[in-house]
């Protein structure tokens, strides 16, 4: 199976920091990669320089048959790659229903963005009840599935997601993951999703990278993992003592 | 009562005028953060735009001989492509600059502008005619209007309503409203950069236009550091009304509109040379009880 995602050997330095290092890896089509790390371990880094937010210093980032480095995110959004940011970003002064319509203008004169639009609000009623509002008066788990909407709106092959359980409560986050995996499944959706605990992300990926201070510490398939003993020595960087047991990964 | 009135119509109409210009600097600083001092300077080439080229102290109209309907898309266009040609020329190098870094630019894009008009126009100041029949006055009750300031006024509403449509309810407006709010969000939903940045001056240059035209009516001549007082004021309107809000640089236009006038019909005629430090100390005093302006742009609240 030919590769949709090819990270290889990319640097990324914010000015003397360097946020990321050697790092490599490779999300096949229709896979779920979820990405596993610390606070400031260069997650939302790798994801930025992916879709084109931040420009690596050096290495090489292939989407499709696409090189992306150096390329405008506007562009490599064209491509069929959607990123849904850390803290969601959502336009808080549009309404609902324009958020939903900026992930569609991509493809301005197809019908399809309206059939888009009506089939995601089939899968998320609650936009639906509140397409007129200003988006920034959400609850937070709505602001996160209209963030993810309105990325599915733009049609992608490959969908991002940052940290989509920050600050909402468990059984919002599970309704979110139920929604990317549902998105999946029906679209054949590529996924790749930073998390920074692995508990429910072992249920639901194919292959998880731990990534720390930078670095790739660990890879592999989710279910040789599922024990969590591996991960949790790459995540924290040593031996697990059994207090650790059901804290962070 | 009647000289209040009188005053009034006064007020509104440099306030429509500020509030135009204050539109054109506060759409661009949403999008790009950048304070654009060059747009008075924009102003100044529309202005100039309508006559022959000398250095000749009577102007010749050349463009403002035109009819109405020429004229006026004509002097749009020249003004929409000084504003694009500086953003592709200056801004759009500079993309990844500072705020700071942008607006000293601005002031490099108006000084650049300022000399080319001195070296084609001349420095002195000229007296042109452009329209001299818009001086009638109408009677309305025992009120003196003249049909200029309404036409001012009405030209403002249109523009400003027209502009609120094309943002409310255009694809590309909705896009730059997104833009203005988050820049990189929107383009990692695929909005072009610059496409939105260039529409921006593009609206800003076309909002410019109309300034020239109207302000060069009323005022009757041409001089190449016109656009300058326009700029500084519409600049101040945009820190009154609340930087990043529309609606706040309007409501700050016209706010300085009123006050300017005002001070000027009702201070002891001594200290009518001091105008304008009085109307600065006002708006002082609007920013120390509401730093965000008027208006402030981040009207939406946050929920986790």
């Amino acid at each position: 199976m030919g590769a949709l995602l090819t990270v290889d050997d990319v640097h990324v330095r914010y000015g003397d920091l360097v946020a990321l290092r050697e790092v490599s890896l490779s999300v096949a089509q229709g896979e779920v990669v979820c990405i596993i790390g610390p606070n400031g371990a260069g997650k939302s880094t790798l994801l930025a320089a992916v879709a084109g937010g931040v420009t690596p210093w050096r290495g090489a980032i292939r989407f499709g048959d696409v090189d992306v480095v150096g390329i405008r995110p506007e562009v490599v959004a064209r491509q069929g790659l959607s990123l849904v940011p850390e803290g969601r970003h959502i336009f808080g002064t549009l309404t609902v229903d324009e958020n939903l319509r900026i992930g569609g203008f991509i493809h301005k004169g197809r019908a399809d963005a309206k059939a888009d639009y009506e089939r995601l609000l089939e899968l998320f009623p609650r936009l639906r009840e509140r397409l007129n509002f200003p988006a920034g008066r959400l609850s937070g788990g709505e602001q996160q599935m209209l963030a993810v909407a309105r990325a599915v709106m733009t049609r992608p092959r490959l969908l991002l997601v940052d940290e989509p359980s920050l600050g909402l409560a468990p059984r919002i986050v599970d309704q979110i993951y139920e929604i990317l995996l549902d998105l999946r499944r029906r679209e054949g959706l590529t996924l790749v999703i930073n998390e920074q605990s692995s508990n429910r992300i072992l249920k639901h990926a194919d292959r998880i990278y731990v990534l720390r201070g930078g670095r790739i510490q660990l890879e592999g398939r989710a279910a040789d993992l599922a024990d969590g003993e591996a991960i949790r020595s790459a995540y924290f960087g040593f031996g697990s003592p059994a207090t650790l047991e059901g804290v962070a990964p | 009562m009647i000289a209040f009135l009188q005053n009034l119509i006064d007020a509104v109409s440099l306030g429509s005028i500020y509030a135009l210009t204050a539109l054109g600097i506060g759409l661009l600083f949403g999008i790009l953060r950048l304070i654009n001092f060059a747009h008075g300077d924009y102003i100044t080439i529309g202005a100039y735009a309508l006559i022959v080229p000398s250095a000749d102290v009577t102007a010749r109209l050349m463009i403002g001989e035109l009819p109405l309907v020429v004229m006026t898309p004509l002097i749009c266009l020249i003004v929409v492509v000084v504003a694009l040609l500086s953003d592709v020329l200056v801004f759009r190098p500079l993309r990844r600059a500072s705020s700071p870094t942008l607006m000293i630019a601005s002031f490099a894009v108006s000084y650049i502008i300022q000399n080319g008009v001195m070296m084609f126009y001349g420095a002195r100041p000229k007296a042109v005619d452009l329209w001299s029949g818009a001086n009638t006055q109408i009677l309305i009750g025992d009120l003196r209007v003249p049909m200029l300031q309404l036409i001012i006024l009405v030209v403002t509403l249109v523009l400003m309503a027209a502009l609120t449509l094309f943002l409310r309810k255009t694809p590309y407006g909705i896009q730059m409203r997104a833009a203005a709010e988050d820049f990189r969000m929107a383009t990692y939903l695929g909005v072009r950069g610059n496409l939105v940045i260039g529409l921006a001056f593009a609206i800003s240059g076309i909002l410019a236009a109309a300034v020239s035209l109207l302000y060069t009516t009323q005022s009757g001549s041409l001089s190449h550091t016109m656009g300058l007082p326009l700029a500084l004021f519409a600049f101040v309107a945009v820190v009154v009304g609340g930087m990043g809000s529309l609606v706040g640089a309007v409501v700050g236009g016209f706010a300085i509109g009123i006050i300017v006038t005002m001070l000027q019909a009702y201070l002891p005629p001594e200290l009518r040379a001091f105008r304008d430090a009085f109307a600065f100390a006002f708006v002082i005093l609007v920013l120390l009880v509401r730093p965000a302006g008027l208006v402030p742009s981040r009207t939406t609240f946050e929920r986790v």
